[in-house]
């Protein structure tokens, strides 16, 4: 074994200023990562030389991070999911590597230190740091522009949710440079994350990266919520809004009513770690199944949190791109309505295997397998659509497709694993691996691609290259495929899930297929990246400026692309689902004058300062520098207090800005008008 | 275009002239917040049920509790939703006197009710039944500690909002902010009854 | 060398095509408990293809009959609404489900671990006259140490048990939470520390099987493997006599130098086990490390510890 890590960490090497710092927690020693931070420093610095000899500071701070526009917090957000996609996948291709190499008989390159911490920020990662903020930043940029608003409720809270975010992940990213990270798997199950088998600052890091990230999505789950409920444009009911922003509602429901469960628990956890209390010790009479239990509580409802808005997403494509109303609109608004309240009585089907008698198991497969037809049911919604429709395919369909035939395979597997006693062949197998990718990858993460080729328009003012668009689609189809269909099998082998070593190679190929399907779904990425520059750089040629490149049915492409500030310059007026696509086909005409004063909110550097001094805060509270976390706990507290003196927040665009924006607009259409 | 549509294009209109004024969402917000919270606590008493019993070898909860003590803190803390009530009233009233003095008031009930969490906390930890001691004082601390930090929270903020409102006056935004803290304050209380049922009598009536 | 990788690629494919040629030990088990387990798996999957198979017609079918290209397909923009094909959609599945729920009940039930077999094979009943072979499990860091108080020994990281007799284990932990896990033999079960849970299985088939953790418990995680003999009566006879005349005895004091953590433990067999050595395990409370948890006062936990 290499180094004595249980030493370096240890609490006898606390000095009250750097806690448990100290340089032996920065891994000079290890090549890989000291290789990696050496890449991440000199790209750092090129990036900060860059934006500072283009003296885009201040305009980075006045107009992206103290904005409090719901749609750059928006773009914001899924700035930093495709960052963190980067990061994540990054994990991903070291374990397949790692897998394939050392089922090959070779003795693989990371010892189990380093295997573990992989594997635990590959799970963590994806899913509060890629799927989570991708799917916030959708709802956060559609949703008010959907329903007619201007903003959402709280538009302060929504840039503090966004910083606190990215603190989380700030936390996280720091954590493969200055000490480690969790070695327990992602959802960090006691008695193995307890102080006693985790004694290092893995699971701190874990903990605070989680607590940070989480209060700003609860708090985002409220404003989105309220958002909804109160700022809807007149004459939009309930029944007349948007799919997405139905779904966008119940994600935030579940958001609120779960993630409080998540902070609870892990603050339990953390007292454990930090106070010596026996919440989930083996002695003193703690209990660690209790543990296991509130996480998934918490945990199933937040698959139902990325996999809703993206069932909105397709619901929007599809009937976009056959140019027909949405098939069974109410069967859709109630099957989410249904999946929302089933998802939290469900929970236990993770962990079946616990022990828990025959009738309760029995009950929890039977709840998972009824959420299974509300589901099926938006498939068949889905297949309507397309029936006597005029199918484009376009890119955004492309994905669609692919969703719909390999996420009802990964629901198929879902009912599987939701019989109790096949669940007991199958539980902590590749198989179970297999299968939440098949509905994370096949379900979300397609959706969220349609989402972005089909909104991006809107956001940018251009449309996005499509060949490069559908390398990026085939590689990840294709590679999700090659990736993943050998996993099933290899659990069907009874091959267990976050294995480093193998005893003997006969699994070697199947190993190796997943290894080259990875790479295929690298191959996706990149292409997905070359898409955006080539897209960038024939921004003239691909540019939108109807505001509705689609034709499509939603409010949001009633506007311009991109939307001006104050979204629309009157609010508009509903009289039908698909509201836009009702003011077509009824003469629409855009207002031209009498243009007045628009109210909004001010811009604000709180939310930035505020989650910054948590951040730091964290970080001290990982490695026990008291002084530090007591002091920036003073300050976030005394940052917020301030803030509450400002009463100014908004202000007026005055009647002269909306009427030259808007006839701007006006002759830029007219220009550019189809003769 | 035929002349049904024309007809329709006169009808509809597709926009709203004047601005919609929409209801500030601050208090529904804010309960949507509450119930959240509420969750928090929720899984604290979960965890009390759970590991109540668990004790371990640790003083017993009949043994140690003064209920007396307690039950004095519980008026205290009931006391203080009324005279915020009393605050709530003056401030509909638009009197800032009266109400920063109900508000006073409410602070100093509050402050009574926190001290004698200090001091019951002190005590407890005296005769060894301390957070550490078993799995029942573990979840004995989080759920009753939980309560008192949002009460030293809600404290915070009532210090503030006089601050503010001998300021600024009863303008829009600090009546809204009275009322999500009245909120906050109510739910608190409501919280304490639980949390005094459910862990204080049972505590020392099982 | 990338020739090989190719051509073991292209294998894989084929593999997955024809499921029945790879060595399939979670369909193809050894044991009865799972092989009514892998048939639970077939009959699922037969009962959802029944939906899967036309959505995917369906899928190719519409998307190649609705393209926008095909100008002689009908179009029908405010086609939304179908009270047929709404029924249909949602009676559908919720009959496959509810169908699906009667057979997953029942399984539950049938194959809950905690319950004694009901049969030995589908053909052979469990024999009246026959206690089941008690095993006692305890998972380690990194290993698995198993007792039979039938013959007082003990063993790690090998287990052995005689085909067609019923077997009951009781498993908890040392300290890290595992899961039980012979494919070939039955479905997996968690170990706890301060807990014991149960299993109930029987193996019909003579055979070297492997067992292992399938619960990730930390760095020895990957190594923490076993096998499982099954014998025939003899043979477990030869077998037991064998640990009985190698071994030396197992007591708290070699039970505690066994606790430090080691990966890749070698075999060890124990001829004899000191008194309540299980008991106390389970109870955390070996070399009087503290109070048996079964003694507290407080109820919950050993209760579940006597389950």
């Amino acid at each position: 074994m290499a180094k004595d890590y249980a030493a370096i960490y240890s609490d006898d090497r606390w000095s009250p200023i750097f806690g448990k710092l100290s340089w032996d927690v920065i891994p000079w020693y290890e090549p890989v990562l000291l290789a990696t931070f050496v890449g991440v420093a000199i790209a750092g610095s090129a990036l900060l030389w860059w934006v500072t000899s283009k003296r885009l500071w201040g305009y980075l701070w006045r107009e992206w991070f103290t904005s409090i526009d719901h749609k750059k917090i928006g773009i914001m957000y899924i700035v930093l999911a495709l960052v963190m996609l980067v990061r994540g996948f990054a994990d991903a291709l070291l374990m397949r590597v790692q897998q394939a190499w050392t089922a090959s008989g070779g003795a693989g390159y990371l010892d189990p230190h380093h295997y573990d911490q992989i594997f635990t920020a590959h799970g963590m990662i994806m899913i509060f740091f890629v799927a989570m903020p991708f799917i916030t930043g959708f709802m956060n940029y559609l949703m008010p522009l959907q329903i007619g608003a201007r903003d959402v409720a709280f538009p302060f809270l929504n840039n503090f949710s966004f910083w606190m975010t990215v603190g989380g992940a700030a936390l996280v990213m720091v954590s493969l440079f200055i000490g480690e990270f969790a070695q327990t798997g992602w959802l960090a199950y006691p008695p193995l994350s307890g102080i006693q088998h985790s004694p290092s600052v893995g699971v701190d890091y874990y903990i605070w990266g989680l607590q940070i990230a989480g209060i700003g999505t609860t708090l985002s789950g409220i404003n989105l919520m309220v958002t909804v409920i109160k700022m809807r444009a007149p004459g939009m009911t309930y029944m007349k809004m948007p799919v997405f922003t139905w779904t966008a509602l119940a994600s935030n429901i579940l958001i609120v009513a779960s993630f409080p469960v998540l902070t609870a628990t892990l603050t339990l956890l953390t007292m454990d770690r930090y106070m010596g209390t026996h919440f989930f010790t083996s002695d003193g009479g703690g209990n660690a199944m209790m543990y296991i239990n509130l996480i998934w509580i918490w945990g199933h409802p937040e698959v139902y949190i990325l996999m809703l808005p993206a069932f909105g997403i397709f619901s929007e494509v599809v009937s976009t791109f056959c140019r027909k109303q949405l098939f069974g609109y109410t069967s859709m608004v109630y099957a989410t309505l249904v999946i929302t309240v089933l998802s939290y009585i469900v929970w236990l089907h993770h962990f079946f295997t616990m022990g828990a008698g025959a009738s309760v198991n029995a009950f929890f497969g039977v709840a998972t397998m009824i959420i299974s037809i509300p589901t099926g049911v938006k498939v068949f919604n889905w297949l309507f659509t397309m029936y006597k429709g005029q199918i484009h395919f376009e890119l955004p369909m492309y994905w669609t497709m692919a969703f719909l035939v390999t996420f009802v395979i990964g629901g198929m597997t879902g009912v599987l694993l939701a019989v109790p006693p096949a669940d007991f062949v199958l539980h902590n197998s590749l198989f179970l691996v297999a299968h939440f990718h098949n509905v994370i990858i096949g379900g979300v993460l397609f959706g969220l691609f349609a989402g972005i080729v089909y909104w991006f328009p809107k956001v940018a003012g251009f449309r996005l290259d499509p060949f490069w668009g559908k390398v990026s689609f085939w590689c990840w189809v294709i590679g999700f495929y090659v990736a993943f269909m050998p996993l099933y099998v290899l659990g069907l082998m009874g091959v267990t899930r976050r294995l480093s070593q193998f005893p003997d190679t006969s699994l070697a190929s199947y190993f190796n297929t997943a290894l080259i399907g990875a790479l295929i779904i690298a191959a996706g990425i990149g292409a997905f990246f070359i898409q955006l520059y080539v897209s960038f750089r024939r921004r003239e040629q691909l540019a939108d400026v109807s505001g509705d490149p689609w034709n499509a049915r939603t409010l949001e492409w009633s506007t311009a692309s991109p939307p001006p500030q104050y979204n629309f310059a009157f609010t508009p007026k509903v009289h039908s689902l698909d509201a836009w696509w009702h003011m077509k086909q009824h003469g629409f005409v855009r207002p031209n004058g009498d243009f007045k004063p628009i109210h909004m909110p001010k811009d604000t550097g709180a939310g930035f300062i505020i989650a910054a001094c948590c951040t730091i805060m964290g970080f001290a509270l990982v490695w026990h520098i008291w002084w530090m976390a007591a002091l920036f706990f003073a300050a976030t507290l005394v940052v917020c207090i301030y803030h509450t003196f400002n009463y100014d927040r908004d202000y007026h665009i005055p009647a002269g800005e909306v009427d030259a924006t808007e006839r701007a607009r006006a002759k830029q259409l007219v220009e550019t008008a189809p003769i | 275009m035929n002349t049904s549509d024309i007809a329709d294009h006169d009808d509809l209109e597709f926009f709203v002239k004047e601005e919609p004024h929409h209801h500030s969402g601050s208090l529904l917000g804010f309960w949507i917040y509450l119930m959240s919270d509420c969750l928090i606590f929720a899984v604290l008493f979960a965890t009390r049920a759970v590991l109540g019993g668990n004790h371990h070898g640790a003083p017993l909860p009949s043994d140690v509790f003064d209920i007396k003590l307690i039950l004095l803190a519980t008026f205290f803390l009931l006391f203080s939703s009324i005279t915020y009530g009393f605050a709530v009233l003056n401030m509909q009233e638009n009197q800032i006197g009266p109400t920063l003095r109900w508000l006073a008031v409410t602070g100093l009930f509050g402050a009574a009710f926190i001290g004698l969490e200090l001091y019951e906390f002190n005590h407890l930890i005296h005769v060894g039944a301390s957070p550490q001691a078993s799995a029942s004082w573990s979840s004995f601390y989080a759920l009753v500690g939980t309560h008192g930090l949002h009460v030293a929270c809600g404290l915070v903020w009532l210090v503030v909002l006089m601050v503010q409102v001998n300021r600024v006056g009863l303008t829009v935004a600090n009546k809204r902010r009275l009322l999500c803290l009245s909120m906050f304050w109510h739910f608190l209380d409501l919280i304490w009854i639980g949390v005094f049922s459910l862990v204080y009598l049972t505590g020392v009536l099982l | 060398m990338v020739k090989k990788y190719i051509v073991n690629s292209l294998l894989i494919l084929i593999c997955l095509f024809v499921l029945g040629g790879c060595d399939l030990v979670v369909m193809n088990p050894s044991g009865d408990v799972a092989r009514q387990q892998a048939s639970l798996i077939w009959i699922a999957t037969g009962l959802m293809l029944i939906v899967v198979i036309p959505v995917f017609i369906l899928v190719g079918l519409f998307a190649w009959k609705y393209r926008a290209s095909n100008k002689g397909a009908d179009y029908d923009p405010n086609w939304h609404h179908s009270t047929t094909v709404e029924i249909v959609m949602w009676t559908i599945p919720l009959i496959i489900i509810m169908i699906l729920s009667g057979i997953t009940f029942v399984a539950t039930h049938r194959l809950d671990p905690y319950t004694p077999l009901s049969r030995i094979s589908p053909d052979q009943p469990v024999p009246s006259e026959r206690d089941p072979l008690v095993i006692e499990v305890v998972a380690m860091k990194w290993k698995w140490l198993f007792f039979y108080p039938e013959q007082g020994v003990a063993t790690v990281n090998e287990l052995a048990a005689p085909v067609d007799r019923e077997i009951q284990f009781k498993i908890t932990s040392d300290a890290l939470m595992n899961s039980f896990f012979i494919p070939a033999l039955a479905g997996q079960i968690y170990a706890m520390s301060g807990m014991e849970t149960q299993l109930h299985a029987v193996i019909n088939e003579p055979g070297v099987y492997d067992g292992f953790s399938s619960n990730y418990s930390g760095h020895g995680f990957s190594h923490m493997k076993f096998k499982f003999l099954g014998f025939d009566d003899s043979g477990f006879d030869t077998w037991v006599n064998k640990v009985r005349t190698t071994g030396s005895r197992i007591d708290e004091p070699v039970y505690l130098a066994l606790e430090e953590p080691s990966t890749d433990h070698p075999v060890v067999y124990y001829s004899a086990v000191s008194d309540k050595l299980y008991h106390n395990i389970l109870n955390r409370c070996v070399a009087g490390r503290g109070t048996c948890i079964n003694e507290y006062m407080g109820h919950s936990k050993s209760k579940h510890a006597e389950h």
